[in-house]
C-alpha cells in the first residue's frame, strides 16, 4: 500500500503532538535544567555544568557506584524475567484449549492479573508470602526452608521474580495466542499430510507466525521490567539492604526522598537515554521484520536505514496477509 | 492432549492461588488472621467491606480513581483517532520520527517524570485534581492508543475512503459515520488498554494528588497504623480494586486475544 504524501496530515496529528509535548517535553526540560545546576535550598541555583553526569558515570564515586549497582541489578532482573516469561508464555499459549466455552474462561482468568493495580499486586504477594500470615511463606517454612523475603536477599529476589512471572506471563501468553490464532488450518493439514512431528510443526509453522507478536512481547516486557517500581516497592521497599533497589526505586528515593535534584535529574536523563536507545533498536528490528523478505540495507547505518528504507508498521498487515 | 490440560490447569491454579488467599483474608477478622492459619474463613465476616462502603474516605478513593481513568480514556481515544488516521493513510514530513518519538514516550519510566510533573501541574494549578492524573497518564496512553488504532485502521482498505469522498461525504462526516463503525473493535481495544494502564498505575497518581483526588491505591496505605496492620481491611480494599478490571475483561472477553496483539497479527 502506498500512502499519499499530504502535509496537511500534520493538522490531524497536532493535538496529540501538543498533549504529549506538554506532558513529555516540558517536564524533560525541567529535568535538563536541574541536571546542570546545584542548589543549597531557598530556590537558589548555581551552575554545575556536567558535574553530576561525571559523578554519575564514574563507578569509583559513591553516587556512580550506587547507580551502576542498581543498573546491573535491573538488567539482571530483566534478563531473568525474559528468560522465564517468554518460554513459559509460549508453552501456555500452546496449551490453550482449541475451542468451546473453556477458551473464554481461560482468557478471562489469564487476563485478570494484568488489570490489578500494581500496588495491589505487591499487596497480594505480601499477604501471600509473609511467613506469619501468608500461605506460601508458612508452607515453605513448614517444609523446613528458611524463607523470609524481608530478611534474606535471595528470598526477596525469588519472591519478586515469581511475582512478576505471576503478573505478566499472561501478557506474553495472550500475545502468542493471538499469533497462533492467525494460522490457517490448511497449514496444519499440510503438515499432517507431510507427516511432520509436533516439534517440526512448532519450528516451521507456529514459531515463525509468532515472531511478530513475540517481538512486541519482548519489547513490552523488557521496558516494563526495566522501569519496575511499584510492586517491589510495596513488597520489599527495595530491601533487604539495597538488594532489590531497582533503577526506578533508586531514582524516586533520590528525587522525592532526599530531594537531591541535581543528581536525580542527571540520573533521569541517563536512564531515559538508555530506554530510548533500546527502544530504537527494537523499533528498527520490528520495522525491518515488517518489511519481511524485502532486500534489506541493514548493513548501512541504522539511522540512515530507518529514515530511508523501513516502512512504518502500517504496511505489515498487507505483507503478512500476502505471506499467508 | 492430556499434557495441554495439565499445563493450563497448573498455570491457572498458580494465577488464582494468591488471589484466593486475598479474598480469603478479606472475609476473616483480624483476630483470626493473626492467630491461626486457616485455609478458609472459620466465621465469615463482611465487616471489612461494610467499613469501606460506609466511609467516604474509602469509597471516595474508588470514585477518584475511576474519574481520572474515565477522563484519561476519553481524552486519549479522542486525540488518538485523527492522529492514527493520519499515520495510517498519509505520509508527511517527519512522520516516522514522530511515530517513534510517540512510542518512546510509552516506554519512558514514570519515575523520571514524577518530580517534574509535580512542579508542572502545581504551576498550572491542576495539582490534586483528577485532570492532573488524567493528563499525566496521557503520556503513555496516547501513544499506545495511536499505535493500536493505527494497526486497526491500516486493515481497512483505503478504497472505502475514496468511495465515500466520491459519494460526497465530507471528511468529518465520513470519519464519524462510516470509518469509526468499521474500526469499532479497535476503538474498544484501545479504550480497554487505556483503562488498564491508567487503572494500574500508582506512582504518578500518588505523586500528583494529596487529599481531594487521592486514588484508592494511595488510600490503601492508611491501613498501616500504630496498632499494626489492618490486614482484613487491606485485603478487602485489594479485592475491590480487582472488581472493575474483572468486569471490563468480562465485557471484552471475545476480543482479548486480538486486542492484546494490538490488532497486528
Amino acid at each position: 500500500m502506498t500512502k499519499t504524501v499530504n502535509q496537511r496530515a500534520w493538522l490531524l496529528v497536532l493535538p496529540v503532538f501538543a498533549v504529549v509535548a506538554f506532558s513529555a517535553v516540558l517536564p524533560l526540560m525541567t529535568v535538563v535544567n536541574y541536571s546542570v545546576q546545584d542548589t543549597f535550598g531557598n530556590n537558589q541555583f548555581f551552575w554545575n555544568g556536567l558535574g553530576w553526569f561525571q559523578e554519575l558515570l564514574d563507578p569509583s564515586s559513591q553516587f556512580g557506584e550506587r547507580f551502576f549497582d542498581s543498573l546491573w541489578r535491573n538488567l539482571l532482573f530483566s534478563a531473568i524475567i525474559l528468560a522465564i516469561e517468554v518460554p513459559l508464555g509460549i508453552v501456555v499459549a500452546l496449551s490453550m484449549p482449541r475451542e468451546g466455552r473453556s477458551v473464554a474462561f481461560c482468557l478471562v482468568l489469564m487476563a485478570l492479573p494484568l488489570l490489578i493495580p500494581w500496588n495491589v499486586v505487591g499487596t497480594i504477594w505480601q499477604v501471600f508470602a509473609r511467613t506469619d500470615i501468608g500461605l506460601l511463606g508458612a508452607f515453605l517454612n513448614r517444609l523446613g526452608l528458611d524463607y523470609n523475603y524481608a530478611g534474606n536477599a535471595l528470598a526477596a529476589w525469588a519472591t519478586i521474580v515469581v511475582m512478576d512471572v505471576w503478573h505478566w506471563t499472561s501478557l506474553v501468553a495472550l500475545l502468542c495466542y493471538a499469533g497462533l490464532k492467525s494460522i490457517p488450518d490448511a497449514y496444519y493439514q499440510a503438515a499432517r499430510i507431510d507427516g511432520a512431528t509436533r516439534w517440526a510443526v512448532f519450528r516451521t509453522i507456529q514459531l515463525p507466525k509468532m515472531r511478530r507478536v513475540l517481538l512486541i512481547a519482548v519489547l513490552l516486557r523488557f521496558m516494563d521490567s526495566f522501569m519496575i517500581y511499584t510492586e517491589p516497592f510495596v513488597l520489599t521497599g527495595g530491601g533487604p539492604g539495597n538488594a532489590t533497589t531497582f533503577l526506578s526505586i533508586d531514582l524516586v528515593k533520590l528525587a522525592l526522598g532526599q530531594f537531591d535534584l541535581g543528581r536525580a535529574a542527571a540520573m533521569s536523563l541517563v536512564y531515559n537515554l538508555i530506554i530510548l536507545a533500546v527502544c530504537w533498536v527494537f523499533y528498527t528490528v520490528m520495522t525491518n521484520a515488517d518489511a519481511g523478505a524485502r532486500p534489506s540495507t541493514a548493513e548501512g547505518d541504522p539511522a540512515d536505514h530507518a529514515a530511508s528504507g523501513s516502512l512504518p508498521p502500517a504496511t505489515t498487515i498487507e505483507l503478512d496477509r500476502r505471506a499467508a | 492432549m492430556r499434557g495441554r490440560h495439565v499445563v493450563m490447569t497448573l498455570y491457572l491454579l498458580f494465577l488464582m492461588l494468591p488471589i484466593y488467599w486475598l479474598v480469603n483474608m478479606s472475609l476473616k477478622t483480624n483476630q483470626e488472621i493473626n492467630t491461626s492459619m486457616t485455609l478458609w474463613p472459620q466465621a465469615i465476616t463482611f465487616d471489612n467491606y461494610i467499613r469501606i462502603f460506609t466511609d467516604p474516605s474509602w469509597y471516595g478513593g474508588y470514585l477518584n480513581s475511576l474519574s481520572y481513568v474515565a477522563i484519561n480514556t476519553v481524552l486519549s481515544i479522542g486525540l488518538a483517532l485523527p492522529a492514527a488516521y493520519a499515520f495510517s493513510r498519509y505520509s508527511f514530513i517527519g512522520d516516522k520520527h514522530l511515530f517513534f518519538w510517540l512510542l518512546s514516550n510509552r516506554m519512558a519510566p514514570p519515575a523520571v517524570f514524577a518530580l517534574p510533573f509535580f512542579n508542572l501541574y502545581s504551576a498550572v494549578g491542576l495539582f490534586d485534581t483528577p485532570w492532573a492524573v488524567a493528563l499525566a497518564h496521557c503520556l503513555f496512553n496516547v501513544p499506545l492508543a495511536v499505535w493500536i488504532l493505527e494497526g486497526f485502521m491500516s486493515g481497512v482498505p483505503r478504497e472505502i475512503d475514496e468511495t465515500a469522498a466520491i459519494d460526497g461525504y465530507s471528511f468529518p462526516r465520513f470519519f464519524i459515520r462510516i470509518f469509526m463503525p468499521l474500526i469499532a473493535s479497535g476503538i474498544g481495544v484501545a479504550a480497554f488498554f487505556c483503562f488498564m494502564f491508567s487503572w494500574v498505575e500508582l506512582l504518578l497518581a500518588r505523586t500528583l494528588t494529596s487529599v481531594d483526588a487521592k486514588p484508592i491505591a494511595a488510600t490503601m496505605t492508611r491501613t498501616v497504623s500504630a496498632a499494626g496492620m489492618d490486614w482484613g481491611l487491606l485485603a478487602a480494599a485489594g479485592v475491590l480494586t480487582i472488581v472493575p478490571g474483572a468486569l471490563v475483561i468480562w465485557f471484552v472477553r471475545n476480543y482479548i486475544a486480538k486486542g492484546f496483539a494490538l490488532g497486528r497479527v
